[in-house]
């Protein structure tokens, strides 16, 4: 009797078979490194003529601040744009991923991106991963059949609302929709809004901070306002200037070497310049 | 875990849910909540529960968000491509087997309970509940998630059959109320779905348009503001 083989095709997703070592290792002492995470608040709404998006700009590793101004708005399309909270390298990346898929698809297509389109990719990667890509994200766009918003989970699954806040700072920034949100806003409403949502984040939570960051997206184009609002600026240093006169270190020893001399090629060819 | 980053941030987004379908003289309700929590924050206050498959089958989702909006996803597809090749709407069976199908061959990676309902010619209105490990029973009644539990004694006494449509629909609105109002994880709107001969018909029901039981305060008499 013969004995068959099934051949499976390789199954995509997460091999965990790393992870594993890794526990181990854990459990011997070895310190694991502290990810960079965008601690954040990230929102975002849809008004009258189309969706606005902010986000704060810190990013920590741990309890440091690793980045003071950060941007968490990422590009994805001409038309669509996306937020993201987690761990800093996956939402750079699953972004940057989706963004390059997009552009094959318009050049398929030759039709401008949905917004549709952008969710299916993110969350069927998402999936796939069951969860160990951490990219909690809101992503907004308008395309030919209207406005749109979506909340997108590390697991996969999404929601698509007329006003959404992910990352550690959304219970503070939906205090502040749930309160003061209305459909049909114009977009200087709208903007308020949003400014005040990021703001009740970068004032309540400690993994938000610095500064407002916006995008307001319409049929017209996008609008990238980078540090839109600044509630935190560097106001504590002195005015004259920070300066130290000689004596006020004490010097313990001091030996000065020259630098050394210019390299001249004396044999062979020097390398040649393009 | 961060001190600053709190569970609901990394948590898995699940439907603590109540969801159910009854059969009723002519076709199937479906009803819902709307509640989708991280943890214990609640997510989103007002998603739909229910999902349509195709014209005429319509799914309740339970459990794991990522995981039931794959399944019905995929399960759509099928039901799509099946649709075209057989020439004739798909029946409630064949839907219903197909979302049985993907639950049971990957039980161990699925969290989701499920409840497929519709309309077709040969059975007319069908409910088939499809629970975690992927059992598919055809009942005349099903319910499902966690605030179902609050809900098998009443269902069992007040459950008749062949109730008219409004009968029905009341019925079903009643009992996702009810189950609101023990189970921490369902709440916000009750949503339902009506599929007969005619078509689909759906609707939605406010906080203040839900009946109120036992101790529970009207709404315009508020506590905060009295």
């Amino acid at each position: 009797m013969t004995k068959t083989t099934i051949d499976l095709p390789p199954k995509g997703g997460f091999s965990f078979d790393l992870c594993r070592r890794n526990a181990f290792l854990e459990s011997q002492g070895t310190k694991m490194p502290k990810f960079r995470k965008t601690g954040t608040t990230i929102v975002g709404l849809i008004f009258k003529d189309g969706v606005i998006l902010g986000a704060d700009t810190r990013a920590t590793e741990g309890e440091i601040v690793c980045d003071k101004n950060c941007e968490k708005i990422h590009y994805l399309a001409p038309n669509i744009s996306c937020c993201g909270a987690g761990t800093a390298a996956d939402t750079e990346n699953v972004t940057d991923m989706v963004s390059s898929q997009l552009e094959l698809h318009r050049y398929a297509t030759g039709r401008d991106s949905r917004v549709v389109t952008a969710l299916t990719m993110l969350k069927s990667h998402l999936f796939g991963y069951q969860g160990a890509v951490s990219a909690a994200l809101v992503l907004g766009g308008v395309d030919v059949t209207g406005p749109h918003l979506h909340a997108v989970y590390p697991h996969g699954s999404t929601d698509t609302l007329p006003f959404a806040t992910m990352g550690s700072g959304s219970l503070a920034a939906m205090a502040m929709f749930e309160s003061r949100f209305k459909e049909g806003m114009t977009r200087e409403e709208g903007i308020e809004v949003v400014c005040a949502a990021i703001c009740a984040g970068i004032f309540n939570d400690l993994g938000s901070g610095s500064n407002v960051d916006l995008c307001v997206i319409t049929k017209g184009g996008k609008e990238y306002l980078r540090n839109y609002q600044q509630p935190n600026p560097r106001s504590y240093t002195h005015s004259k200037g920070y300066h130290f006169t000689s004596g006020h270190t004490a010097i313990l020893s001091s030996k000065i070497r020259a630098l050394r001399n210019q390299v001249r090629v004396v044999e062979g060819d020097a390398m040649e310049e393009e | 875990m961060e001190p600053m980053a709190g569970e609901w941030t990394s948590a898995a987004h699940s439907m603590g849910t109540t969801i159910m379908a009854v059969e009723y003289n002519g076709g199937v309700i479906l009803g819902a909540d709307s509640r989708t929590t991280t943890g214990v924050y609640v997510a989103n206050r007002a998603s739909d529960k229910i999902t349509q498959l195709t014209d005429n089958v319509y799914l309740c989702r339970s459990g794991s968000a990522a995981d039931t909006q794959v399944v019905s996803d995929y399960v759509r597809y099928f039901l799509n491509q099946h649709t075209i090749q057989l020439g004739r709407e798909a029946t409630v069976k064949t839907a219903a087997t197909l979302v049985k199908e993907l639950a049971y061959q990957n039980k161990s990676f699925l969290q989701a309970g499920m409840i497929v309902a519709g309309w077709d010619k040969y059975d007319g209105g069908s409910v088939y509940a499809v629970p975690l490990g992927g059992t598919l029973l055809r009942l005349p009644f099903a319910t499902g998630g966690s605030g179902s539990s609050y809900l098998y004694g009443f269902l069992d006494q007040a459950w008749r059959p062949q109730m008219s449509k409004d009968e029905a629909e009341r019925f079903v609105v009643k009992s996702i109320a009810l189950a609101i109002a023990r189970d921490g994880a369902s709440g916000g709107v009750v949503r339902t779905v009506t599929v007969n001969e005619h078509g689909v018909e759906r609707n939605f029901f406010a906080g203040d348009k839900l009946p109120l039981f036992h101790e529970e305060i009207p709404p315009g008499r508020n506590s905060l503001l009295a």
